[in-house]
C-alpha cells in the first residue's frame, strides 16, 4: 500500500512501486483529466503538478514519490490556474481537447512561476506539449491573456 | 459553468459525397439482411425519452428549459457539436446557455449522413450535409412550441414571437421553453418547416461558443472513450504482428501472467492480449510475453524497396483518370518543358487519443463505446465477429481526442479485435482495449506512399500549352467496402482529387494514375488525396511562372479566369499578405491555392531560411466555404490545419525497413511543436450566401505548397522529397 498526497488529500492505492503515477491517477484514483499520449514523456498530456513543478505523470513511479505534493486539472486551483481556464474559454482554444489538460497545467505553473512571460518563455515552458490539433496560435495567445487577467 | 456534456473531434473522409449503401456496407460486411432496425434493443439505451418532450430525433426539451441537440457525427475537435448546436438553437430562438449536446445512438435510419447513407463523419461533411436537416429540425421544433402555446392561451399561433428562448404574446403571456416542451412535444410536426431568411439570424455567422471547451479546460470526467469507468472494468493491450501479413505461431505468457493484476492471456488472430485489471498491468506484461512470429506471408519490402518500383511504374504509362487535348503533342511542341519529380512518405495521423475501444459482450448482446467514426460500419464489423445480428449491438460515441481520419477505418479493425478478444475471453465484463503510442504509430493505416512526375510545356510567350501528371501509390479505398462507391475504372478518386477537378486552364492535360498493391495499410489523412495532390501541382505552377517570368499570383489568376470563387480567396489572401509588397530582407513568401471538399483555400506564407532551416514566421489565409456558420470556429479549423499540413511537411514520415516500421513514438515520429507554429496567422473568410462546406480538412492543403514556394525564392529550389528534413533544396 503506498499513500500519496493528491489535491491535498492523502490516498492510499494498492499498486507495485513501478506504476507510473499517470495510471494510479487514472485507473485507481479515477481521476482521468491526466491523459496518456505517449507513456515516454514526449507528448506533455500526462502534466500534474509535483510540489508546484510541471511533472510528465508517465515518468514517476509511485516509488518516487513518497512525501510529495501531487496536483492536477481536477484539483489545480488558484488564481493563475483560474486565470489560465479563462483564458482558455474566452479564446475557445481547445479543439479535441486531449492535451489541453496537460497544455493548462504547464502554463499554470509558468505563471506561477513568471508573472508575465514572454513568446520564448511561453515557448520554453511549453514545447514539450503537444497538440495535434496545432492550437498552438491560441494557447500562446491565452497565456498572454491571462497574464493580462492576473494583472487586471 | 455549463451544464455537463455527455460525450468530442476531426475529420478526413471521402472527397465527395460517398455514396456507399448500407446494403453495400451490410454485404461487405457479411451482416444480416435488409429491414433491420438499428439501434432498437432495448435495456442497452439510457432512458433519454423521460428528460422532457423528444420533438424530433435531434431536439429534445427539458422540464428546465434545456434544449438537447442530438449531435449524429463525431465530434473529434472540429467542432460539429457546436456546429449543429447553432442550427438547432438558431431555428429554435434558443439561446446559447440553454443548449447542451450529446451524441446520437448507433440508429442509422435517424442518424445517416445523407451523402453516405450511413452514419459517419467525414470528407468534411458534417456541416454540408447537416444545413437542412438540423434547421429544419429546430424550425419543426419551434413550430411546435408556437402551436402549443397558442393552443394554451387561445390565440393564434401567428401572433406568438419566440425570441431568446421566451415563447410570447402580445397580451403579455409568456412562456419558457420548458414550461411548453411536452405539451408541444405532442403536437404534429409541421411538413415543411419555414426557415429563417439569412437576415434574421441570430446565432449563425455570429461564433456560438463551442459547447466543448469549459469541460475540456477543466479535465472533466467521463468525457474521452479513454476516460470509461465502470464496474468490473478490464484493460487489454495487444501484442501485434511486427509487420503486416505475420501471424500469430506461439508464445509464451509464463513471465506475463506473473505480473500482479494480469487476469489472462489469449491468442488469436489479433496477435496475443493481455487481460489485466488496471491498464499499467497490462502494458507491463505484454512486454514480458515470449512471442513467435510467423513472417513467411509478411510484407517485407522497405520504403526504399518500394521507392524503386515505383520509380520504375513511373516510367510507364499509367491507367487515365482524366485527359483533355492532345498532351504529347503539346509537350512535344513546347517551347520548355518544366518536369519535377515529388516523393511524399507515409504519414501517420497520430492521434492525441490513441485508439481505445470498449465492449461488453454477454453472449446475446454487445455494447461497444469508442470514438466512432463511424458508428454503422463499427457496428456490422462487430456484429459479424461475434455471430450477432446487428440489433443486438450497439455503439455509442464518445468525444475523441483528435482523428484527422484514423478512427474511420472501413474494415473497423479495431473495433473488430476488441469484438474478437471478447468473444475468445467469453466471460460478459467489460474491456477496454487500450493502445500505445508505440501502437498506433506502427500500426499502419496511413496516408500513403506517393510519387509524382509532372511534365508541363510553355510556349514562346510564356503560356502552359500541356500539363502530364502520373501519380504512383497505394489506393485507400480498393478492398473495402467503399471500393465500388469511389474507385471508378480502376481509379480511386481519392489517389487524384485535386487533379482530375483542377480548374488550372492549361491547355492539354492527362493524369495517371498506377495504383500499387503494398502490405501496409493506408487510409485517408486529413484531407486525403490533397495532401499530395495540392503540392505538387502547387509547387509546379510556381516553377512555370519562373520559366516563365511571371509573377506567380498573376500567372495564377490568368490561368484560373473561369474559376470565379479560387480568384477571389487568391486576391482575398494577396491582399491581406501585402503579396505587392516585398517581404522585409530575409524573408521569403509563396502562395498557393486548392480546393478540397467544397472549400476555397489561398494561403501565404512567409518564411526565413538560414543554413538549410525552414521557419515559419506568417501566414495569411483566405477562405470561402459558403455561409460562415461560426467564423471563429472556421479560423480555428484554419489554424489547426495549417498546423497539421506544417507538421507533415517539415517533418512528417513514417518509413519502413525489411517491412517493419521505424518509428516508435513521438521521438521519431515528432510532432509539430509551439516552437515551430507560425508566430502570425490571419484568417479571413469570404463572404458568401453559398451552402455551407466543410473546414476541417480544407485548411491543410495549401500550406506545404505555399511554403515550398517560399523556399524555391529563397533557394531556388522546390523540396521536393518530404519532408524537408531530408533537405533536398538546400
Amino acid at each position: 500500500m503506498k499513500t500519496l498526497a493528491i489535491n491535498g488529500v492523502d490516498r492510499t492505492v494498492d499498486v507495485d512501486d513501478d506504476t507510473p503515477l499517470l495510471w494510479v491517477l487514472r485507473d485507481d484514483l479515477n481521476l482521468t483529466g491526466t491523459k496518456f499520449g505517449c507513456g515516454a514523456g514526449l507528448c506533455g498530456a500526462c502534466t500534474v503538478h509535483v510540489d508546484g513543478v510541471a511533472t510528465r505523470s508517465c515518468q514517476m513511479t509511485v516509488g518516487d514519490l513518497a512525501g510529495s505534493a501531487i496536483v492536477t486539472i481536477e484539483g489545480v486551483a488558484g488564481r493563475q490556474a483560474d486565470a489560465v481556464r479563462a483564458a482558455w474559454v474566452e479564446l475557445q482554444v481547445a479543439q479535441c481537447g486531449y492535451c489541453q489538460s496537460g497544455q493548462i497545467m504547464a502554463a499554470t505553473a509558468l505563471l506561477t512561476d513568471m508573472g508575465r512571460p514572454g513568446d520564448d518563455d511561453i515557448i520554453g515552458a511549453m514545447d514539450g506539449n503537444v497538440c495535434r490539433c496545432a492550437t498552438y496560435h491560441r494557447i500562446r495567445a491565452a497565456i498572454h491573456r491571462a497574464a493580462d487577467l492576473l494583472e487586471g | 459553468m455549463r451544464p455537463t456534456m455527455t460525450d468530442l473531434r476531426l475529420p478526413g473522409l471521402a472527397p465527395t459525397p460517398l455514396t456507399a449503401t448500407r446494403r453495400g456496407i451490410l454485404m461487405a460486411f457479411g451482416g444480416a439482411g435488409a429491414g433491420l432496425i438499428l439501434g432498437t434493443m432495448p435495456g442497452l439505451r439510457g432512458a433519454k425519452a423521460a428528460q422532457g418532450g423528444t420533438f424530433n430525433p435531434f431536439v429534445r426539451i427539458a422540464p428546465d428549459g434545456t434544449v438537447t441537440v442530438i449531435v449524429k457525427h463525431l465530434d473529434k475537435g472540429q467542432g460539429i457539436a457546436t456546429g449543429l448546436a447553432t442550427l438547432v438553437a438558431e431555428e429554435l430562438d434558443a439561446t446559447h446557455d440553454q443548449v447542451v449536446t450529446e451524441f446520437a445512438p448507433s440508429i442509422d435510419a435517424d442518424y445517416k449522413n445523407l451523402y453516405f447513407g450511413i452514419m459517419g463523419t467525414g470528407g468534411s461533411t458534417g456541416i454540408a450535409n447537416s444545413w437542412d436537416q438540423y434547421r429544419g429540425a429546430g424550425a419543426a421544433a419551434r413550430a411546435m412550441l408556437v402551436a402549443a402555446a397558442a393552443r394554451a392561451w387561445g390565440v393564434p399561433a401567428a401572433e406568438i414571437v419566440v425570441v431568446q428562448g421566451r415563447i410570447t404574446h402580445p397580451s403579455g403571456r409568456t412562456a419558457g421553453f420548458g414550461d411548453m416542451a411536452d405539451a408541444a412535444a405532442a403536437e404534429t410536426p409541421p411538413a415543411e418547416p419555414v426557415l429563417k431568411t439569412p437576415d434574421q439570424w441570430v446565432h449563425i455567422g455570429k461564433s456560438f461558443p463551442r459547447v466543448d471547451v469549459p469541460n475540456k479546460s477543466h479535465g472533466a470526467p467521463d468525457t474521452f472513450a479513454i476516460d470509461i469507468a465502470m464496474e468490473g472494468l478490464r484493460t487489454v493491450a495487444i501484442a501485434r504482428p511486427p509487420k503486416w501479413g505475420a501471424t500469430l505461431a506461439s508464445f509464451d505468457a509464463t513471465a506475463a501472467k506473473g505480473v500482479r493484476g494480469v487476469i489472462d492471456v489469449i491468442g488469436g488472430p489479433f496477435g496475443v492480449a493481455v487481460i489485466a485489471e488496471k491498464t499499467w498491468p497490462a502494458i507491463k506484461a505484454r512486454d514480458l510475453l515470449e512471442i513467435t512470429w510467423d513472417e513467411s506471408a509478411a510484407e517485407t519490402r522497405g520504403s526504399a524497396e518500394l521507392e524503386a518500383e515505383y520509380r520504375a511504374l513511373l516510367a510507364t504509362p499509367g491507367a487515365v483518370a482524366r485527359t483533355e487535348g492532345d498532351v504529347a503533342g503539346a509537350l512535344a511542341g513546347a517551347a520548355q518543358v518544366v518536369e519535377a519529380e515529388y516523393l511524399f512518405p507515409y504519414l501517420a495521423h497520430a492521434p492525441m487519443e490513441p485508439l481505445d475501444t470498449t465492449i461488453l459482450y454477454d453472449g446475446t448482446r454487445a455494447q461497444i463505446w469508442t470514438g466512432a467514426q463511424m458508428p454503422t460500419v463499427d457496428l456490422m464489423v462487430a456484429a459479424g465477429v461475434l455471430g450477432l445480428s446487428p440489433e443486438n449491438v450497439s455503439v455509442t460515441t464518445r468525444w475523441a481526442g483528435g482523428s484527422f481520419g484514423r478512427r474511420a477505418v472501413a474494415n473497423a479493425h479495431y473495433v473488430a479485435e476488441a469484438a474478437m478478444v471478447a468473444k475468445a475471453w467469453g466471460r460478459p465484463e467489460p474491456l477496454k482495449v487500450i493502445w500505445t503510442r508505440e501502437d498506433d504509430l506502427k500500426g499502419g493505416y496511413y496516408r500513403p506512399m506517393y510519387l509524382h512526375r509532372v511534365r508541363a510545356g510553355l510556349d514562346a510567350a510564356g503560356n502552359v500549352t500541356g500539363w502530364e501528371h502520373r501519380v504512383v501509390g497505394q489506393s485507400i479505398i480498393a478492398g473495402t467496402a467503399f471500393e465500388a462507391a469511389i474507385v471508378k475504372n480502376g481509379i480511386d478518386e481519392t489517389s487524384v482529387e485535386g487533379l482530375t477537378d483542377a480548374t488550372y486552364a492549361f491547355g492539354a492535360m492527362q493524369v495517371e494514375l498506377h495504383t500499387t498493391k503494398v502490405g501496409v495499410p493506408v487510409l485517408w489523412w486529413r484531407s486525403v488525396g490533397h495532401t499530395h495532390t495540392a503540392y505538387a501541382m502547387e509547387t509546379m505552377v510556381d516553377q512555370l511562372a519562373a520559366a516563365a517570368g511571371r509573377d506567380p499570383l498573376d500567372f495564377r489568376l490568368a490561368l484560373l479566369k473561369d474559376d470565379p470563387r479560387k480568384t477571389a480567396v487568391l486576391k482575398l489572401v494577396a491582399e491581406k499578405a501585402g503579396w505587392t509588397t516585398p517581404p522585409a530582407a530575409g524573408r521569403f513568401r509563396g502562395i498557393a491555392v486548392q480546393k478540397s471538399f467544397g472549400t476555397y483555400v489561398a494561403e501565404v506564407a512567409e518564411i526565413t531560411y538560414a543554413n538549410g532551416q525552414v521557419k515559419v514566421e506568417r501566414v495569411v489565409c483566405a477562405v470561402d466555404c459558403g455561409v460562415a456558420v461560426n467564423p471563429d470556429n472556421i479560423r480555428g479549423q484554419m489554424e489547426g490545419g495549417i498546423g497539421y499540413g506544417l507538421g507533415a511537411v517539415l517533418k512528417g514520415a513514417i518509413t519502413l525497413t525489411g517491412g517493419a516500421v521505424d518509428q516508435a513514438n513521438f521521438d521519431g515520429y515528432d510532432p509539430l511543436r509551439m516552437s515551430e507554429m507560425p508566430t502570425e496567422i490571419e484568417v479571413h473568410i469570404l463572404p458568401s450566401t453559398d451552402r455551407p462546406t466543410g473546414v476541417g480538412e480544407p485548411g491543410v492543403p495549401p500550406i506545404g505548397p505555399a511554403i515550398a514556394n517560399a523556399i524555391f525564392k529563397a533557394t531556388g529550389r522546390h523540396p521536393r522529397r518530404l519532408p524537408f528534413t531530408n533537405g533536398d533544396f538546400a
